[in-house]
């Protein structure tokens, strides 16, 4: 096995380009257990932890730019305002040990559609900026998981950086396991509300074959709180539109069967998330007038 | 060959005697990752040992082709059936179990053919390119497909000692334990509830892998450096194996990572040595975590059938039992996991007429055998969950009718053996009822997140499930009872070599036994007898290897008692050459030496009364005390194969438990919130380790309760050989744990002390899931509870 050490990007992307098996390796936290259960004998590693910018993250006027590599314990630390829901979600990310490795690229490369960054990244709304000797190009999230463990990289390309909008209002993200710690998704929900755009975010994970949002429940609530009126008097969400949101939110599931919980419990649990989180969200605008114009 | 990590040196700085917390000497260097374990070890131009497994759990080996392999640059040696010098087979009790599979594989994971090379990758890839052609065979997976008419029978021609007395050549042991007049007493019974109950396959799951380092010796033996329970009885299944005289086969203890019983069977002993005497290289093998799960036995799964009659007022009057434990594809420890099944069925309580009978079968499942608790565990939580039933069913308080049931010194088991030693089975019940329950809703009072709660009190903890939606409180209890030592029969025995000399005017104790140091503390224990027997602050232990006589199993609960029993033992045979020999010198010098009581004391004899007589130079000079000696538990008898009756165990051991626990009904999440434990150890050797013994099995036994569980599917294969997927508890699962220590003496036990370690173990799980069951209403019949249970999805 080849080990490649490129010293900055425009190497990477040389070495990308000349070994397209080889595989990107960061904090190793996913790439690891793949090699040491011999489910994976790539022909060569390319090593990105010496290139510092994919460890970097800057915050723009409306997006935050976060580097690839950035560890999941930075982003809970340095960025808890700017990305709730990927912040809460980096919280749940295996152990200390794990959270001081891995990062977002990681487990945008892995398209595993139990990896913990999906759901915010597209309840937020999020691009994936992806280079390759020839240019860089920016995929819309929800285009980049393409089947199971599978993504919309060409051979060549690596995952410089994703560009994630910034909170306009509350996020949150919930994550069934069956222990309280360390644990893989049963299923997961996060759930993003727009109040300068009246919309929703939703993002499904461990219920399909890939990392899903819930489209129709998305405009379901957006047309419920619009009709209703709930943006501008910050009421509270009927229970009738919790339960069909919920219900929404299941329909866009997929799950199976496996070792870490049935299908039946998968659908059961996403709709007790997708009403809780809708009720904590929806408590915070009410309670922190999220840009509400009249209170 | 020059370098060898060895076991990291364990000589005992600091001080201590019996009843002190002395600290552990491998605690500092575990904790700060210097502790050299068996994984650790190696050797100049070392091979690297692989084994090639089985994909199916039950198959006929057709063909063998390793041409392919053997042609792979690097490798050294490949081995199959074929290439056994010896005896095929091995085991602990019946050897069934192939050392290389021949015709037929009976499990996932079987070892098929070794590979050794001077790469471990080579090794593997070698092995990848081994061709064996498998014709695949009907599986037998539960009592059903195991006894049904035409069931393939897995192992024909059985000569074991079982084998006319079994109902079923696919039932490795069967044993009923009868007392009483069951149908004078079902007359009698006013209430009656049964229940059906099921245990899921747990894991042992020990950190540290199978691993250890077979070198081949110019006198043709070998010596194998390994991570085991047992030193003795590896090398007893060894020498057959390898065809030499047992002398030839030496075996020196490496650094154990845990064992709970994983260890008592051979894994990768055999293997080693088999391509070490090959190859005439050293070699080395270490399982992958995904290998260890498929290469060790794991704790049996249970179906279990109670029955239990009552009067009103709550007096047992019979209890009935059908125990059916999965043994897998090999026998392993069955037969005695089936035994301690039966005996100990009941429970602690005292009832009169008692008809419980289990068996172990033959299946294709992944070997099962020894696990912390070994078959009083599946019983415990069957017995105590029909203790809630029939509390309901009474409309009893569960804890009073627990106590009223209770056993005490005096009474008699099922078997017909008296329990002639303290039983405070009420008390320990009443200890833990006592205790204040821990405040509601903790989650709200936590501070430190600004958020007004805290999700780590919370169930889902922090994948952020709830804020207290849906969360329902329940306690519930439990208490077990488990035997020390090896019962029905066996010789069960210890050796200890105590050697005392003075070095440069000061007096060292050499502590030289074979006992397996897995974890438990008993290198810390033999210190601290040696320093309270010999009066001497200096002591040394030796490496644990096969030139001192056996110790006997680290299982069983047994160690402190057996091979704490030889060491003091022996220190006292010691102790009389020492005051023998100063008579002889001293004698005219002082009256003292005349009387009784003589002791020691800070390197001195010393009177009764506390007076200096000598100092240990001045009576040994250059002289050295060396004794070996074996030291044995009062014998017990086998158990009527007819009937149970029998004194079929040494002690006794009793822990209760009350576990309060927060579930998210609607998720179905559990959080432990406190699993209180009270305990009668005896004797408190070191209070420290026996805190933590108490608190690591009931971890253990929480884990059973809510999440560890080996899944055997798709073609009897394991599907989750990971720690991604087989779930431990982790810090953030563990609850607070406080614990009541009895110490009432039983005076057949050295210093009257209890084996600690597995009782624990027992209570903890029927004690979370009746906790859970007063959370929820739900009746739970299975461990572990898993969130589809608690939900209904």
């Amino acid at each position: 096995m080849e080990f490649l050490r490129p010293a900055d990007w425009t190497e990477a992307l040389a070495a990308k380009a000349a070994h397209p098996s080889a595989v990107p390796i960061a904090g190793g936290t996913d790439v690891m257990v793949e090699i040491n259960f011999g489910l994976r004998r790539p022909d060569a590693l390319i090593d990105l932890n010496r290139i510092v910018e994919l460890r970097e993250w800057e915050v723009g006027a409306d997006t935050v730019r976060l580097g690839a590599a950035v560890p999941y314990s930075r982003i809970i630390d340095e960025l808890p305002t700017e990305l709730p829901g990927l912040a809460l979600a980096a919280h749940t990310v295996g152990s200390p040990q794990i959270r001081n490795r891995g990062g977002v690229g990681g487990n945008l490369g892995a398209a595993s559609p139990a990896g913990d960054s999906h759901p915010p990244l597209l309840a937020a709304g999020a691009e994936v900026e992806v280079a390759s000797v020839r240019g860089t190009r920016r995929i819309p999230v929800e285009e980049f998981y393409t089947g199971v463990k599978r993504n919309a990289l060409a051979p060549d390309e690596l995952i410089r950086c994703v560009h994630i909008k910034r909170a306009d209002g509350p996020q949150q993200f919930s994550k069934v396991g069956t222990r309280n710690a360390m644990v893989i998704a049963v299923c997961a929900f996060g759930l993003a509300l727009h109040p300068a755009t009246r919309t929703v975010g939703t993002g499904l994970g461990s219920v399909a074959p890939t990392p899903v949002r819930a489209g129709a429940a998305e405009r379901f609530l957006e047309q419920a709180l619009d009709e209703a009126g709930l943006w501008d008097s910050g009421g509270v969400v009927p229970p009738a539109v919790a339960g069909k949101f919920a219900d929404l939110v299941v329909a866009a599931a997929n799950p199976i069967d496996d070792v870490r919980g049935t299908a039946g419990y998968r659908r059961h649990a996403l709709a007790v998330l997708a009403r809780r989180t809708l009720d904590w969200v929806w408590d915070e605008y009410r309670g922190k007038e999220w840009g509400r114009a009249c209170a | 060959m020059d370098i060898l990590r060895t076991p990291t040196d364990l000589a005992q700085r600091g001080h201590g005697g019996v009843g002190e917390s002395a600290s552990r000497p491998d605690g500092v260097l575990k904790v700060t990752g210097e502790f050299a374990y068996a994984s650790d070890l190696w050797a100049r131009d070392m091979l690297w040992g692989h084994t090639l497994r089985s994909p199916h759990a039950h198959a006929e080996i057709v063909s063998v082709d390793t041409t392919e392999a053997l042609s792979v640059p690097g490798v050294h040696a490949v081995l199959t059936h074929a290439d056994l010098p010896a005896a095929t087979h091995y085991g602990l009790e019946i050897p069934d179990q192939p050392v290389l599979a021949g015709d037929v594989v009976r499990y996932h994971g079987e070892p098929v053919a070794l590979v050794a090379a001077d790469h471990p990758e080579t090794a593997r890839r070698a092995a990848a390119r081994i061709r064996v052609e498998y014709a695949e065979l009907p599986l037998v997976t539960d009592e059903s497909t195991a006894t049904a008419p035409g069931a393939p029978v897995l192992h024909p021609n059985r000569s074991d000692h079982y084998a006319d007395r079994v109902p079923h050549p696919n039932v490795v042991h069967h044993q009923p334990v009868r007392r009483g007049d069951l149908a004078a007493a079902k007359a009698r019974a006013e209430v009656v509830v049964t229940g059906e109950y099921e245990l899921g396959m747990q894991d042992q799951a020990p950190l540290g892998p199978e691993s250890g380092l077979a070198v081949p010796a110019e006198d043709g033996g070998v010596d194998l450096y390994v991570a085991t329970q047992w030193l003795h009885v590896d090398r007893e299944q060894l020498a057959p194996v390898l065809g030499l005289p047992r002398e030839l086969v030496r075996l020196t203890l490496s650094g154990v990572g845990g064992a709970f019983g994983a260890r008592e069977d051979l894994s990768m002993q055999a293997h080693a040595c088999l391509l070490a005497l090959r190859t005439g290289r050293p070699v080395k093998m270490v399982y992958s975590r995904d290998e260890s799960f498929v290469g060790h036995v794991h704790r049996h799964p249970a179906r279990l059938r109670y029955e239990h009659g009552a009067t009103r007022d709550g007096r047992l009057v019979y209890v009935r039992g059908r125990i059916v434990l999965d043994g897998g594809a090999y026998a392993s420890s069955s037969p005695a996991v089936v035994g301690n099944a039966a005996s100990l069925g009941l429970g602690p309580y005292v009832c009169d007429t008692v008809d419980i009978e289990a068996l172990a079968l033959y299946t294709n499942n992944p070997p099962c055998g020894a696990m912390r608790g070994f078959g009083a565990v599946q019983a415990c939580f069957a017995y105590e969950s029909q203790m809630d039933r029939l509390a309901a069913e009474l409309g009893m308080d569960p804890v009073s009718l627990r106590q009223l049931n209770a056993m005490s010194q005096g009474a008699t088991m099922p078997t017909g053996q008296p329990v002639d030693a303290p039983a405070p089975v009420a008390e320990l019940l009443r200890l833990v009822r006592d205790r204040p329950l821990p405040p509601p809703r903790q989650w709200e009072t936590a501070v430190g997140t600004g958020t007004g709660f805290d999700l780590r009190a919370l169930p889902g903890g922090l994948s952020n499930t709830t804020r207290g939606e849906g969360v329902v409180r329940g306690v519930g209890y439990a208490v077990g009872i488990k035997n020390v030592g090896f019962s029905e029969g066996y010789d069960d025995y210890s050796t200890a070599r105590v050697r005392l000399e003075v070095v440069n005017g000061e007096p060292v104790v050499l502590v030289h036994t074979a006992m397996a140091e897995v974890g438990q503390g008993g290198v810390t224990v033999q210190a601290q007898i040696a320093r309270t027997e010999l009066g001497v602050a200096k002591v040394v232990l030796h490496p644990a290897d096969t030139r001192v006589g056996s110790a006997g199993s680290t299982s069983a609960s047994r160690q402190t008692y057996m091979t704490g029993g030889a060491v003091r033992n022996t220190c006292l045979l010691v102790r009389e050459e020492v005051l023998r020999l100063g008579r002889e010198r001293l004698g005219d010098t002082h009256p003292g030496w005349r009387g009784d009581g003589l002791w020691l004391r800070d390197g001195a004899v010393v009177t009764a009364g506390g007076e200096v007589l000598a100092d240990l130079a001045q009576v040994l000079g250059d002289d050295v005390i060396d004794l070996e000696r074996e030291f044995r538990h009062r014998p017990t008898e086998p158990l009527d194969p007819e009937n149970g009756q029998g004194f079929g165990h040494v002690q006794y051991s009793f822990c209760a438990h009350r576990a309060v626990v927060e579930v998210d009904a609607e998720l179905g999440l559990v959080k432990v919130v406190e699993l209180a434990a009270a305990q009668d150890v005896g004797r408190a050797m070191n209070p420290q380790a026996v805190v933590g013994q108490i608190h690591g099995g009931s971890v253990q036994g929480l884990g059973l309760a809510v999440m560890e569980e080996i899944v055997v599917a798709d073609g009897a294969r394991v599907r989750n050989p990971s720690f991604t997927d087989y779930l431990i508890p982790t810090i953030l699962d563990t609850p607070t744990m406080p614990v009541d220590v009895l110490e009432l003496a039983d005076e057949h036990a050295p210093y009257g002390l209890r084996g600690i370690g597995e009782a624990p173990t027992l209570s903890s799980t029927p004690a979370v899931v009746a906790a859970i069951r007063a959370a929820t209403g739900l009746a739970l019949r299975r461990v572990p509870v898993r969130p589809e249970h608690l939900t209904g999805t």
